[in-house]
């Protein structure tokens, strides 16, 4: 008999695992430097100073908290549970990357580093990384897979007017993995003066429980402004997952509530019985990739298979190695949303609310059409609408054939 | 005595350094890749790394990365990688020179650490040296290694200190791999000097026999690493002459084989050349 644990918060252990994942799967050259982050970043969240300091940057610079908006035509359309949206998409740059990156930014200075490096899909955490790197005046160096380049050149073009440099990367798919390998590379060669802002709740440990702490912002949030709205919990939570750190920011403070039901969308790409897809819960098993263990897609032998989305933020063959611990542990559902139902979401949800989500977000759209007409009206659906969909406008206008003149 | 320990203790009494050679299996096929194997010891490599493929080679530099590309896409597989060294021990009748096995854990998390270890040791492998798998992972693979007569050759790093020391070697058997540069395999080369104060510090913290690579292209940079270090490990340059030998449609050449054992013993040549008291 499996036993359930008395809490699914106290993970990881001392050495970065959640039951059999997470873990430190990375070179030698890098170990010391991995270790020495670790304690750094310890003392600093036990620094009220460094904590006041984050929250301040929140506050006043990215614009938290966000608001929780109840979408009532939404709502209506769909005949079911009452939705909300976590609006995250309105936080300066646009998603809910920020949240993380003022916090390892604000790190990397406290450690003394002189470069900042990052990975990015989407170009999210990208123009994230590159906003906060030129407010506290550091060199910033971002690699974006050159297929990522082409379909979110919006945020390429944001990244250059900040002052980072944007390096595409060819190797692979030339996607979200690819920049990652190239991140490493660098990292290896310079690490003793640069620090990696890793995106998402993935990596080497401390990298998943950090950006994860950094993000738990939004589910606290959550928390409080639902409890203002309608004086209880929510039962229901729903965010997409590529790597997974909007979803780990809003799931990880109610899963000790057994009450409130957890779902994580996965991109299912042209569908999960193509090869075309991004979903390694459902399609992938364990393996080690990027520092970690956890599902991964991947051929019988073990060579990492590309991952598909239309999505450039979920096409990524991994996952962060918690949600693969809370996917055995049964306590998140983990589903998918293909290519197609994401860009329906994206138009019902620009008519209905005059909301551009973001593609990724667009996900946890789609699944909340499909969920929220199942259940009961008086069932609280929160939803999070981690980005904004600016970045998409030329592509998705392009799909839609939407003429400008 | 595994065969990795009776191959240095040979070189100890020969007064000489040992030269390592990388080649990845299966690249630029299974056949030449296998041709470049069998005469590796005959060029003169005292001890063999041989890589396996990965699609996601974290710590490779362009060559490497470039190399794994070829042998994949020319179909090439963990148990094809057993079947060159188990030929290669056959045909040759070699039961002297070391292969190690080198690459990504992965490959061997999914075959199972102990039913790898079984299969590799029966192929003829004696060790891995295993790129993201520090000490604080290890302790999946170490038994079965272990069990199975597979030493695991550890990598010590610019950046791993004193204090770390003692417990990346406490996993480490064969001998001890000293990563000379911050950074990819094939960029840039330590000095000589730092080479040196490297090995004096490894060397006050274990017995085993130590290694240097990464950077290493000329004779001269190989003796060089031979004088102060048990061997000299040589990856990328070597695989840049595999490359120089492919024509346009990535086909070998007939001066491919040939090219890479004349550069191999240039290499050979520069650290037999230095004599060590």
């Amino acid at each position: 008999m499996p036993t359930t644990p008395n809490s699914f918060r106290t993970g990881p252990d001392e050495r970065g695992h959640y039951g059999i994942f997470g873990g430190r799967y990375v070179a030698e050259t890098l170990m010391p430097l991995i270790l020495e982050l670790e304690q750094a970043y310890n003392e600093a969240k036990a620094d009220p100073q460094f904590q006041g300091e984050l929250k301040y940057l929140l506050t006043q610079y990215a614009g938290r908290p966000s608001p929780l908006y109840y979408a009532e035509r939404f709502t209506k359309k769909l005949g079911g549970a009452k939705v909300y949206f976590k609006r995250d998409e309105l936080n300066h740059t646009g998603s809910h990357k920020i949240n993380n990156v003022l916090g390892q930014v604000l790190l990397a200075k406290r450690m003394g580093k002189t470069r900042v490096i990052a990975e990015t899909g989407a170009g999210q955490h990208g123009v994230a990384t590159a906003t906060a790197c030129a407010l506290f005046d550091i060199p910033c160096v971002v690699f974006m897979g050159s297929v990522d380049v082409d379909r979110q050149a919006p945020n390429v073009a944001r990244m250059k007017m900040l002052g980072a440099e944007v390096r595409p990367v060819k190797a692979g798919a030339a996607t979200l993995k690819d920049a990652m390998n190239e991140a490493l590379r660098d990292w290896v060669a310079t690490c003793e003066t640069t620090f990696y802002c890793i995106g998402t709740v993935a990596g080497p440990h401390p990298y998943p429980a950090m950006v994860r702490d950094f993000q738990c912002v939004i589910g606290e949030e959550v928390r409080k402004q639902m409890m203002e709205a309608e004086g209880r919990l929510p039962d229901t939570l729903v965010a997409c997952i590529g790597g997974g750190s909007n979803a780990m920011g809003l799931f990880h403070p109610f899963l000790d509530d057994a009450s409130v039901r957890i779902i994580g969308v996965e991109a299912a790409g042209r569908g999960l019985d193509t090869e075309e897809h991004a979903a390694s819960l459902t399609g992938g098993r364990p393996g080690v990739l990027h520092g970690n263990r956890t599902y991964l897609l991947q051929d019988k032998e073990g060579q990492i298979t590309e991952a598909h989305s239309i999505s450039a933020g979920l096409d990524y063959p991994g996952i962060g190695p918690e949600h693969s611990w809370l996917k055995e542990q049964g306590r998140v559902e983990y589903v998918s949303a293909t290519d197609d139902e994401a860009v329906e979401a994206f138009q019902v949800l620009c008519k209905l609310e005059g909301i551009i989500p973001a593609l990724e977000s667009s996900h946890a759209v789609a699944y909340t059409m499909k969920i929220a007409p199942t259940l009961p009206k008086d069932n609280l659906l929160v939803m999070n609408l981690s980005g904004r969909g600016d970045k998409d406008v030329p592509q998705i206008a392009a799909r839609l054939g939407i003429q400008i003149r | 005595m595994s065969r990795i320990e009776k191959r240095f203790a040979q070189l100890k009494a020969d007064k000489r350094a040992g030269l390592v050679t990388y080649i990845t299996a299966g690249d630029p096929d299974a056949e030449i890749s296998y041709q470049i194997l069998k005469g590796l010891p005959g060029a003169g490599a005292d001890l063999i790394e041989l890589g396996m493929p990965f699609t996601d080679p974290m710590a490779d530099g362009p060559s490497i990365q470039l190399a794994g590309q070829r042998a994949l896409k020319a179909g090439m597989t963990v148990d094809k990688t057993f079947d060159m060294v188990r030929r290669f021990r056959k045909e040759t009748g070699d039961n002297d020179t070391p292969i190690l096995l080198m690459g990504y854990y992965n490959l061997i998390y999914q075959r199972g650490a102990e039913r790898f270890c079984k299969d590799a040791a029966a192929a003829g492998v004696d060790g891995f040296i295993l790129v993201d798998l520090p000490p604080e992972e290890a302790d999946e693979l170490k038994p079965h290694a272990a069990a199975n007569g597979l030493d695991t050759v550890l990598l010590t790093a610019p950046t791993t200190d004193d204090k770390r020391l003692p417990a990346v070697l406490k996993f480490a058997s064969g001998f001890v791999y000293f990563v000379s540069v911050l950074g990819i395999t094939g960029t840039k080369s330590a000095t000589e000097e730092a080479v040196r104060t490297h090995v004096e510090r490894i060397k006050r913290h274990t017995k085993l026999p130590v290694g240097v690579g990464f950077g290493i292209r000329t004779p001269e940079q190989a003796a060089a690493v031979a004088r102060h270090a048990d061997a000299a490990v040589v990856g990328t340059a070597i695989i840049d002459h595999v490359k120089a030998g492919l024509d346009d449609k990535g086909k070998a050449k007939p001066e491919l084989v040939p090219g890479v054992f004349a550069y191999i013993k240039a290499l050979a040549d520069g650290v037999r050349g230095v004599r060590k008291a």
